[in-house]
């Protein structure tokens, strides 16, 4: 078994807005595997559903090859125990302390004593650099510290599998930097697998080992960074460049202004 | 046609929002309780407990106060003041304890509690937990629930009981009713299991609903802001209609029948 994570075939409908039509990707073990896509096609949609939070209308979802569509409480439970995924705005719990946010899933799935807990926290924090910001509350960290601290959180049950949703939007350049390596560096320390969920092209240009493009409610094109690079597909180009016109069209669709200004007489 | 056709649709959203209200009631209550979860549980009815007792004594104080003036004014014409203790007690042992203490936990307490999980929703924690295997309805929602249920009885009585005090206050101290007549005619007026039990059986009913109805709503709210001050108002207002309408089926049941 060679990937970790498989959808087949996917269809996922929100009432009655269709997000997903007979999607299909892999996900290789050890590699970091990145799904970009423009704003609001539903990408975090789409890690809500290997997460096995929402279910597909039709298709098959598959972690380690075992279906998550239609699998009980208990065991899809156990599965996330294997799966962490790193929230937009980290998502770290308010009331509690940066080192009690990052035991937290320690106390919750484990028996280990309070000492063995504070130096496997200190261990993971020291790995995203903030030993020191143990004692802070998630209101006193900046933005990229408390995605760092979240990250800390998410690799404390040492997982298989990291989801990253969109972990550098609205970074400045240095903690875009930082997460950058970090996600590398952790991805080759522990062993993981890592699908990046993002935007940003260069970054994610550089960091993965397969990249994905969604639009328009499927998969229009996939390869390493040098096949997207020369990628034939206008609409790839488009999202690469950021241009403002093509595919995508600038205007969302309207009747002609003309009609719109002058009514019916011209 | 199209109108029916929306209220059909306005119906079928609502008996949705009822199912999906019993199921997260379901899911929160018949979930295996956990050791670890009792401290959750106390540091909930510290939250919605211990801090509203302020508003609590307060105005029950008042309120105590305001009904031995008013009765007092009534019953002198009577030359029956000596029925001002019976009558405070058994106003707010039956009704106004366990209704207004209702009321002020909807507003003090219910509506903290949406905003609270309303926020945690938005802000992904509520996503977070599922994401780490720990389930939201047995961490946020149990605790929340069972403090309400635990807290609201306790503060109603705490209401009565300074209100009572309040018309001690306001009855023999400054109008000058016999304070013998105060303790003992109400000592031999109310009855434990009719009117003592009764308000708490009503306070435990109103427990329910009122947080029920704030879990429930920041637990199904839009996550955003405009949603959430929704939630936050409909957690108040339906609270209230909800406390004061079944307050009415209540008293029949209990009162009005002989």
């Amino acid at each position: 078994m060679d990937n970790l994570v498989e959808v087949d075939n996917m269809t996922f409908s929100r009432g009655d807005r269709l997000i997903y039509e007979n999607v299909s990707l892999k996900v290789p073990k050890g590699k970091i595997t990145a799904v970009m896509g423009p704003s609001g096609i539903g990408k975090t949609t789409l890690l809500k559903l290997i997460g096995g939070q929402l279910t597909p209308q039709q298709g098959d979802i598959r972690f380690d090859g075992e279906s998550l569509v239609n699998m009980s409480r208990r065991r899809l439970y156990a599965i996330r125990r294997r799966m962490s995924m790193l929230f937009q705005s980290g998502a770290l719990f308010t009331d509690m302390t940066v080192f009690d946010n990052v035991a937290f899933p320690l106390r919750e799935h484990t028996r280990l004593s309070e000492d063995i807990i504070a130096t496997i926290v200190a261990l993971k924090l020291q790995a995203v650099g903030l030993r020191g910001a143990a004692k802070m509350t998630p209101s006193e960290l900046s933005g990229g510290m408390a995605r760092r601290a979240a990250l800390a959180r998410s690799i404390a049950l040492d997982p298989d599998l990291i989801m990253y949703d969109e972990p550098f939007a609205g970074q400045d350049p240095i903690s875009m930097g930082v997460l950058v390596k970090l996600i590398r560096a952790l991805n080759d320390a522990l062993n993981l697998t890592s699908i990046v969920v993002t935007h940003d092209v260069s970054e994610v240009l550089t960091i993965a080992d397969y990249i994905y493009i969604l639009a328009d409610k499927r998969v229009i094109g996939e390869g390493t960074s040098e096949q997207i690079r020369n990628s034939d597909s206008e609409l790839v180009q488009q999202f690469l460049k950021g241009q403002a016109d093509g595919p995508v069209p600038f205007h969302y669709t309207a009747p002609p202004l003309e009609e719109s200004l002058f009514g019916g007489q011209s | 046609m199209n109108s029916i056709a929306a209220i059909g649709a306005s119906t079928l959203s609502r008996l949705a929002a009822v199912g999906r209200a019993g199921l997260m009631l379901f899911g929160a209550l018949l979930a295996v309780p956990r050791l670890k979860n009792v401290p959750l549980t106390v540091k909930q009815l510290y939250v919605v407990g211990v801090q509203s007792l302020l508003i609590i004594m307060v105005s029950g104080l008042f309120i105590g106060m305001v009904m031995a003036l008013q009765g007092y004014t009534i019953l002198i014409d009577y030359g029956a003041e000596a029925s001002l203790g019976p009558m405070v007690a058994l106003s707010l042992l039956r009704e106004l304890g366990p209704v207004v203490t209702a009321l002020l936990f909807a507003g003090r307490a219910g509506s903290a509690l949406t905003a609270e999980i309303g926020l945690m929703k938005a802000t992904e924690q509520l996503s977070s937990l599922e994401m780490m295997a720990v389930d939201p309805l047995r961490r946020i929602v149990a605790p929340r629930f069972w403090a309400g249920m635990i807290a609201m009885p306790m503060l109603a009585l705490i209401f009565s009981a300074i209100g009572i005090l309040g018309g001690h206050m306001v009855g023999v101290d400054w109008l000058g009713v016999d304070a013998g007549s105060y303790w003992s005619v109400m000592q031999s007026t109310v009855e434990w299991d009719k009117d003592v039990v009764n308000g708490i059986i009503k306070s435990l009913v109103f427990a329910l609903v009122v947080t029920w109805i704030a879990i429930f709503k920041g637990y199904d709210s839009v996550p955003t802001s405009e949603g959430i001050s929704k939630a936050t108002t409909q957690t108040v207002v339906f609270s209230s209609l909800a406390v004061l309408g079944l307050d009415f089926v209540l008293t029949a049941l209990m009162f009005g029948i002989e």
